[in-house]
Order: structure tokens, then C-alpha cells, then sequence
């Protein structure tokens, strides 16, 4: 059967689906890919992947394709003809490949170099560094471009302070273009990398390096024949999560990205100018665009795979700084990267207490006051966004959660096409921009539709839950499955071969070896979600507001410092968020 | 009725062929060996035993009842698999309990059983240590301790010994083949170690690109390989090239050999010696040959021959003879006082040599 075959029969609907599923599955060039031995459990988790994908991902894309291709009620490529005979197309086209790329070099950069530091070393007060690199992983994204303006942009603190400093006339600099974007990707999303990498770096046996070393390698052969190849499959999850984020950036480039024109940004202009047509088509180029990159990264991951294996006698990975210059230098570095990395959410601390309206020209705010939290504190109907984005995001993650399982469970360690696909369906939701999921979702689910009849989605306290669990799901997914092929396989069928069923298997093997790696995708996913912006702006019900578009408001109205306590309260229950799980993901392990 | 049938197996991954058309049987009680060079199909057809993958074709017959297709937990087969496999984020007990638990037995008994199952491989009163923590002969007995534990209908070992030191793994081989008679189990036994494979095992099939060359006791094997590979593969042997001359008798054959050119009478215990006049193969294990420094009158299957090459090796000896451009070792308890360059006589005794069948 083809891939085509595939999509067409599962347009069909519902009435086919059952056959659909058993070709699908069940055929027999596949059977011995998705088990060796079909249950009723397996077949159930099989339909549950199949449905959420279909709902989730195959019907509003389809649908969002579908449109693109339709002109005046006719099927055409007129669409696609006018908007690629501009030239604006193609330069947007490569500025959103160019910046992604690049981002991807600078924060694998950053990222594995402070994962290798903090995960290799001791050194004094590694631990608050190592605690501190993760940071920017609890600023959402609407967050930190607030913050990174009130530090570095023209009427920011730094820009006054130095234009205080030498009195000149007007702003020293402006946060515009390439290096104003790219510093802030990579403030942001060097943590995929940190913290992936540092997962990984946590698995790999010692020894391996001890063994290189002692086979004559120096340290810079031991990091490049050894470790590197090791950690590929982080990396490439790293690159992966990185790279769709950027294509994905819609905040840094909208507020200053300047001349730069990326596709998420045409699409935006092109939906200002009402032309729905052109944002539709757009949408679609960007899709094509990121999928053809994920398609490229998969394959790139295929070729290597590796197992922990060795757990005779495996050595202590972290080693102390014994030079006294190097230790210096190491804590040196880590002071300097905290202060950089605190910088903008110290500003925001600071620009939250800032009585309205008393910073305006001035490199500081004059006036300081505890009301802005008094206010968003007490206030029920200021607090209440709060329990709105944790609720919503809370049920978002624990979706993902079990769902990361239920997609393990069907998408095998042996490849083949099933799993390959099931893999890109999963992930197209983090290909896809965040405004492009809550428009295909609005769309699909906004009117009567052929999936759920009469209910509609739109409107209702679901909406966002459900955009959050398709846009971050796909951080879960990798998460537990690049821990699952790290894992030894034969411990499984000790397992097996022990009388486990599958069940127990899955609660005394798989996940307490998995637990540590999926609670740390499941927290990113939580606390991605929870200052999600983007997609919620699209369909958030007013009655059911999440903090960020609270907070946009709130800067809409100038009213910065109840803008920056939101941002400040956001952080700090993100960072609570964080610690109470990474205790529960310690407890468990030991 | 054997114990475990395996029946016309064939197993596949991707273009090659892991197992091809395999057949065996194994009897209760049996501690049979698997023996053949690393991607000879043994580990594979181990696994399909245990039910990690499933045959392409072919049956598995487990105690009369068809297992081809049930799954791994339901077999109840142990395993100790080569790099042990424990759970590292349990304890010792937690291993080793972890069979007994997946059958729901009682508390009691459970704690009962793993205290049995670690005595059994003298490691009693190591219940609390976590795995991790162990050394590799300790990780190695915690893992036959979990296989043995749930009191399983079929032992498998896939090379279980291969990650410990020598002195180590001699002393574990002498214990297990003790356990599993003193348990009454049957085990199966996957190894490339041809010396491991015939002191653990009662019968062993040897193998080869997934197929099975010859099977019988460690002895038969040894002193009447069928076959040219499995000659070689286990241990020495002197492999002479001869052409058939008779068969006149039906008691045995008389051989000459290419090089040297001599009559040799080989005693017939098989019907399968080969068409007249075809070249084959004869082998004589190196400790079968006789010789002697008087120049005896010619017997049957007596040699003139000079030393070549003496090796003093300990316990033994070899002694490298040319006899007339027939090049043959032997292998002595002691020197006796031979030196390269003396004159001999060599006897290969009819009834140790075996013919290897004819040259494709």
C-alpha cells in the first residue's frame, strides 16, 4: 500500500477507519513491526494513536491544504501562483531557513558546552549554575521579549544608561536585524540543547571515555570519536526541537526583527491585510518547508543508535576541577554566564515594581511600589487567569504524557514505514507555527465538520487544552522515546522472559527507566504551555483567558510594571513548577 | 516424545539468513550446547526458544504443545542473557523476585524462594544491594539466581559466561552444570567456546550460517566429527586429503593418501564413506597418534616419518612429523626425548580416524 493510499483512504472517515486500521497495521508485511503478538491491548493503543493522529493532526491540516488549494470555489493553483510570483516569497523563504540554521549552530554551541561544564565537572557552586543555565526554559517566549526590551531595546535600560553615560542625543543602538534575533534565540532556546544534552551526557558510560583515553586518544579525539557519537541522538532531537522552534518564532521576529522578512511573519502581515487566502497558502509553503526538514533530520537519526549498555562497574562521570587556574576560570565563567543569563529577568523583577508611569525617560523607573502585585494577587478576576493557563496546561501535559507511552508503545524500535509515519505525524504539530495549529484547529473544529458533527470545539474551555497538547506533545514523544532507544532492549525481554505481561513490563521496567527523561519532556512541555501566547491569542475564549494574553494587554495599555508582575509571577510558578518535579523525578529513581 | 522439538526454523533479517530450515530435538533434563563462531544462528535460535522472535517458518514444539507463536511471558522458559540484562534500578531481591512477582505469588514465598535462589548460587544475604553495585561474577549469579527462581520448564543461557575472567568462568561452569543436574532442569546452552560447550553439555549441536552441522555427545563430536568445519572448529586435528580405494570389506576401507602417498585402513562405523576413487577428507586428533623411535616392521597404518618440530608446551607436548610430505602433529604427555631431526615411526589407529566425506 502507499503513502498516498494511506491519507486518501483515511479521508474516508470514521465508517472505513476500522478497515483502514487493519490494513494499516495489520498487513502482513507490517505485523511483525508493530508486535510480534497483536492483544486487545495493543490494537487499543494502535486506534488511540490512529484517532488522536486523525483529529488531531490529518483533518485540520487537510483541511488548512485543502483550503489553500480552493479559489473562488474552484480547485486551483491560483493561489500558489500569486503568491509565489512575488519575490518577497523566496526572501522569506531563505531568511527563515538562514536564521534557523544559524540559531541551531549558536545554541548547540552555547547548549553543549555548558551540558559538558555542569555535567562533567565540579566545581563550587556548580549546582546553582547548573540550576541557573535552564532559566531561559522558564521564560515564555512573550516574557523574555518583554524583558529583553526593557533591557537592551533603544528606550531600554542599557540604551539609557549608556546614552546617560556620554550624553548623547538620542538611543546608541537599536534592538533591530539579524543579531538582535539571534541573540535572542539563542537566549532562548540553547536550553533544548543544554538539557537534552545533559540527559544524555547522564546515560553515557564512563568508562567508554577511560577506555579511549587509555587507548591512546587525546581529549579532543576522545570528545569527537566517542562522546559526540554518543550523544547523536540527543543532538539530533536538540537540533531538531531547535530548528522547528526558530522556523516556528513569531514574537522576536514581529518586534524586532526588522527588515527580515520570515514566513510566520508574512503570514501574520498577510492576515492583517485580511488576504486569507495568501496566509493560507503561505502557511502551507512553511509547512512544506518544515516538514522537508524534519524528513532530513529523521533519516540523519536513523543511522545512529546506541544502547546503554555496560553497568558493570561503570565509574563516576562527574570528575572535580582539579587545577586551581582551571577551577577559577570555570567558576569565573559561570558567574558571567549567570549574570548574563539573569539579566533580563532581573530587569523584568525590577521594571514590576515600578509605580505606573514613573519610567519614561529616565535609565531607571523613579518610583517603587508593591501595588502591581497587590493587585494581580487579590483581584479574583486578576488571579484568575492564573489557575486558567495551570489548568489548562496541567491537563495539556498529562495528556502528553500518556500519550508519549501510547506512541512508544505502537512505534517500535524496529523501523519501518508504520513507525516512520506515525513519528512524522506526531511531530508535524512542532513543524507547523503555533498561529498555523490554532488557525487549522479554529478552522477545522470552528464549524460543523465531517469528524465531530455538531459539536464544536471553538468557543468551549477545550480549545486551548487541546492546542497546547498538540503543539507540545511532540516534546513528550521525543523525550520518552530517545530515552526508550537508549535503554537496553534486552532488559525488556529479561522481562518477558521472566513472565512479565506487557503491563507489568510497562510499570516495573519501561518506566522506571524511562521516568526521569519523560518527566523532564513532560515539565518542558508544561511550562512551555503555560506562557504559551502565540496560538492562544487565536482562540482564546475570554471568559477562559490564559496569563499571557493577560499580560499583552496590560502592555498594550502601557501599564509596563502590571505587565512585568504578571511576567514575574508566571516565572516563579514555572520555577516551582520545576523543582516539585525534579524532586518527584528524583524520588522515584532512587 | 523429546522435550522441546524445533522443527524446519527459518529465520531471516532482512536479506540474510540468520537460521535456515533448523531442526533439533532436546530431551528432559538435557543440558544441551549450542556451539558455532559468532553469526552462526545460535543466539537467534535461542531467542526464537524464548519467544523474542518470532521463526519465519517452522514449528517450536515445547512438551507436546505447539509454542511457535506465544509470547515470551507465557513460556516460562529462564534466561540469563549475555550481559546479564538486570534491572538497574532494582536491588538484588527486587531482581530476583521480579519473575516470582509477575505470578502473583505470595509474599512469604517469594521471600522464600529468593533466599533459596541465592544460596543456590552463593550469594545469601546479598537481598539489599543494589545491582549496579556488584561485580561482574556477582551481576552473572544474580542473573541465573532470577532465571532459576521462577522454577523454570527450560533453562536458556545466551553465552553467559563470556564477560568473566578465566579462572572465574571455569569455576562458574563446574557450579552450573551442578546446579541445573542438582534442579533436575533442562537448560540450553548458547556458546562459541568449544572447551565451555563440551564441559557443561550432555549433547551439542554444532552450527554454521544457520545451520546445524552435527550433533551428539561432547565425546562423538570430538572423535568422530562428520564434517571437514566441524573437524576444525573443535580443536586440532590432522586433516588428511585420500582417495578411496576399496570397499571389498565391510568393516573397513583402505584410504591413499595425496601426500606421502600411504595406505591407510580406517575402520567403518558409518555406512557413509563416499564413491570410490573421490578425494575426501580423514582426521586424526593430534593425542591418537603412536609413535615410536624403533623402526617396528610395517604394520598396518604404520609411518616412517622425521620430527620436524618439537613444542614443549607443560603438560603436553606436540611433535610435528613429515612423513614422506605427509605433514602430521601429534600430541605426547612428555617429550620422551625427541628432537627435530630423528627418525620415527607413527601409527594412526584405524579406529580413531574418521572420514570427513567426499570433496565437492
Amino acid at each position: 500500500m502507499t503513502r498516498r493510499g494511506d491519507a486518501e483512504t483515511r479521508r474516508r472517515g470514521e465508517k472505513e477507519s476500522g478497515k483502514v486500521i487493519e490494513r494499516f497495521f495489520f498487513s502482513p508485511r507490517l505485523r511483525v513491526a508493530v508486535s510480534p503478538r497483536l492483544s486487545s491491548s495493543s490494537l487499543i493503543l494502535a486506534l488511540i494513536v490512529f484517532f488522536v493522529l486523525l483529529y488531531g493532526v490529518i483533518y485540520p491540516n487537510l483541511h488548512v491544504l485543502t483550503a489553500s488549494l480552493e479559489s473562488n470555489g474552484e480547485w486551483s493553483f491560483a493561489n500558489f501562483r500569486d503568491v509565489l510570483a512575488q519575490s518577497t516569497t523566496f526572501e522569506a523563504v531563505i531568511s527563515s531557513l538562514v536564521l534557523s540554521l544559524l540559531t541551531v549552530l549558536f545554541c548547540a554551541a552555547v547548549g553543549v558546552s555548558l551540558a559538558f561544564l555542569f555535567e562533567r565537572y565540579t566545581f563550587p557552586a556548580r549546582g546553582l549554575f547548573a540550576t541557573l543555565a535552564a532559566l531561559p526554559l522558564v521564560l515564555p517566549p512573550l516574557v523574555g521579549t518583554i524583558a529583553f526590551i526593557f533591557l537592551c531595546g533603544e528606550s531600554g535600560i542599557l540604551a539609557r544608561f549608556v546614552q546617560w553615560l556620554f550624553g548623547l542625543k538620542s538611543a546608541p543602538w537599536t534592538l533591530r536585524g539579524w543579531m538582535a534575533l539571534l541573540l535572542f534565540h539563542t537566549y532562548t532556546m540553547y536550553p533544548f540543547f543544554y538539557v537534552l544534552t545533559g540527559a544524555g551526557l547522564r546515560r553515557i558510560d564512563a568508562s567508554l571515555a577511560e577506555a579511549a583515553r587509555s587507548l591512546g586518544a587525546k581529549s579532543s579525539q576522545v570528545l569527537f570519536r566517542v562522546v559526540l557519537p554518543q550523544l547523536t541522538p540527543s543532538l539530533v532531537a536538540a537540533s531538531l526541537l531547535t530548528f522547528m522552534t526558530s522556523m516556528a518564532s513569531f514574537s522576536a521576529p514581529l518586534l524586532f526583527g526588522g527588515n527580515i522578512r520570515v514566513l510566520t511573519l508574512e503570514i501574520y502581515n498577510a492576515r492583517q491585510r485580511g488576504d486569507a487566502a495568501s496566509a493560507l497558502t503561505l502557511t502551507v509553503i512553511l509547512a512544506i518547508v518544515s516538514l522537508a526538514a524534519l524528513v532530513v533530520f529523521q533519516r540523519f537519526e536513523g543511522t545512529r543508535r546506541f544502547a546503554a549498555a555496560a553497568m558493570k562497574g561503570s565509574t563516576k562521570s562527574r570528575q572535580p576541577i582539579k587545577s586551581g587556574r582551571a577551577r577559577t576560570l570555570a567558576t569565573i565563567c559561570g558567574v558571567i554566564f549567570a549574570i548574563l543569563l539573569a539579566l533580563p529577568v532581573l530587569t523584568l523583577v525590577l521594571i514590576s515594581f515600578a509605580r505606573e508611569g514613573a519610567w519614561t525617560t529616565q535609565a531607571l523607573p523613579t518610583a517603587y511600589t508593591f501595588s502591581n502585585y497587590a493587585r494581580i494577587l487579590t483581584q479574583a478576576d486578576a488571579s484568575s487567569v492564573f489557575i486558567n493557563s495551570l489548568l489548562m496546561s496541567g491537563l495539556a501535559a498529562l495528556f502528553a504524557l500518556v500519550w508519549s507511552f501510547c506512541v512508544a508503545a505502537v512505534v517500535t524500535r524496529k523501523r519501518t514505514r508504520s513507525s516512520r509515519l506515525i513519528s512524522l505525524l506526531v511531530l508535524i504539530p512542532w513543524a507547523l507555527p503555533g498561529t498555523v495549529v490554532a488557525v487549522s484547529i479554529a478552522e477545522a473544529y470552528g464549524q460543523q465538520n465531517p469528524l465531530t458533527g455538531s459539536f464544536i470545539l471553538v468557543g468551549t474551555f477545550w480549545i486551548l487544552p487541546v492546542i497546547y497538547f498538540l503543539r507540545f506533545m511532540p516534546l513528550v514523544v521525543r523525550a520518552v522515546q530517545a530515552n526508550i532507544e537508549q535503554m537496553d532492549a534486552s532488559l525488556e525481554e529479561a522481562a518477558g522472559s521472566l513472565g512479565a505481561r506487557g503491563w507489568m513490563r510497562f510499570w516495573r521496567v519501561r518506566l522506571p527507566m524511562v521516568w526521569p527523561g519523560a518527566v523532564a519532556g513532560t515539565l518542558l512541555a508544561f511550562v512551555i504551555a503555560l506562557g504559551e501566547y502565540v496560538a492562544s491569542v487565536i482562540a482564546f475564549v475570554p471568559s477562559n483567558q490564559p496569563v499571557s494574553i493577560r499580560i499583552a494587554a496590560e502592555m498594550r495599555d502601557f501599564n509596563v510594571g502590571t505587565a512585568a508582575a504578571y511576567g514575574v509571577v508566571l516565572i516563579c510558578l514555572i520555577t516551582i513548577a520545576m523543582l516539585v518535579a525534579g524532586r518527584l523525578g528524583k524520588g522515584d529513581r532512587g | 516424545m523429546p522435550f522441546l522439538s524445533l522443527q524446519n526454523l527459518s529465520k531471516c533479517y532482512g536479506e540474510s539468513l540468520a537460521v535456515a530450515d533448523l531442526s533439533l530435538d532436546i530431551s528432559r533434563r538435557e543440558f544441551f550446547g549450542l556451539l558455532g563462531p559468532s553469526g552462526c544462528g545460535k543466539t537467534t535460535t535461542l531467542r526464537m526458544i524464548a519467544g523474542l522472535e518470532t521463526p519465519d517458518t517452522g514449528r517450536i514444539e515445547f512438551d507436546g504443545r505447539d509454542i511457535t507463536n506465544l509470547s515470551p511471558e507465557r513460556r516460562g522458559f529462564g534466561m540469563v542473557f549475555q550481559n546479564y540484562a538486570l534491572f538497574p534500578h532494582l536491588n538484588v531481591f527486587e531482581n530476583v523476585a521480579f519473575g516470582l512477582r509477575a505470578r502473583k505469588r505470595e509474599k512469604a514465598l517469594i521471600a522464600e524462594r529468593v533466599r533459596d535462589a541465592l544460596a543456590l548460587v552463593q550469594l545469601p544475604g546479598y537481598e539489599r544491594r543494589p545491582v549496579t553495585e556488584l561485580s561482574g561474577g556477582q551481576q552473572q549469579r544474580v542473573a541465573i539466581a532470577r532465571a532459576i527462581a521462577i522454577e523454570p520448564a527450560l533453562l536458556l543461557f545466551d553465552e553467559p559466561l563470556s564477560n568473566l575472567d578465566v579462572a572465574l568462568r571455569e569455576e562458574t561452569r563446574g557450579e552450573l552444570r551442578e546446579l541445573v543436574k542438582k534442579l533436575g532442569l533442562t537448560a540450553i546452552y548458547v556458546t562459541h567456546d568449544q572447551e565451555e560447550a563440551f564441559a557443561l553439555c550432555d549433547r551439542i549441536s554444532v552450527m554454521s550460517e544457520g545451520r546445524v552441522l552435527q550433533t551428539g555427545a561432547p565425546r562423538d563430536l570430538y572423535e568422530h566429527p562428520a564434517m571437514t568445519r566441524v573437524a576444525r572448529f573443535l580443536g586440532r586435528n590432522n586433516l588428511i586429503t585420500a582417495r578411496r580405494l576399496t570397499s571389498s570389506d565391510e568393516r573397513a576401507a583402505t584410504f591413499r593418501t595425496i601426500e606421502g602417498e600411504h595406505t591407510l585402513t580406517v575402520t567403518v562405523e558409518r555406512a557413509d564413506l563416499g564413491p570410490i576413487n573421490k578425494n575426501c577428507t580423514l582426521a586424526i586428533r593430534p593425542e591418537h597418534l603412536i609413535i615410536s623411535k624403533d623402526s617396528a616392521p610395517e604394520t598396518e597404518n604404520t609411518l616412517r616419518a622425521l620430527v620436524r618440530e618439537v613444542n614443549f608446551a607443560g603438560a603436553t607436548t606436540t611433535i610435528r612429523l613429515d612423513a614422506n610430505g605427509l605433514l602430521l602433529e601429534a600430541l605426547l604427555l612428555s617429550p620422551n626425548g625427541y628432537a627435530a631431526g630423528d627418525a620415527c615411526t607413527v601409527l594412526l589407529p584405524s579406529n580413531y580416524i574418521s572420514v570427513l566425506g567426499a570433496h565437492e
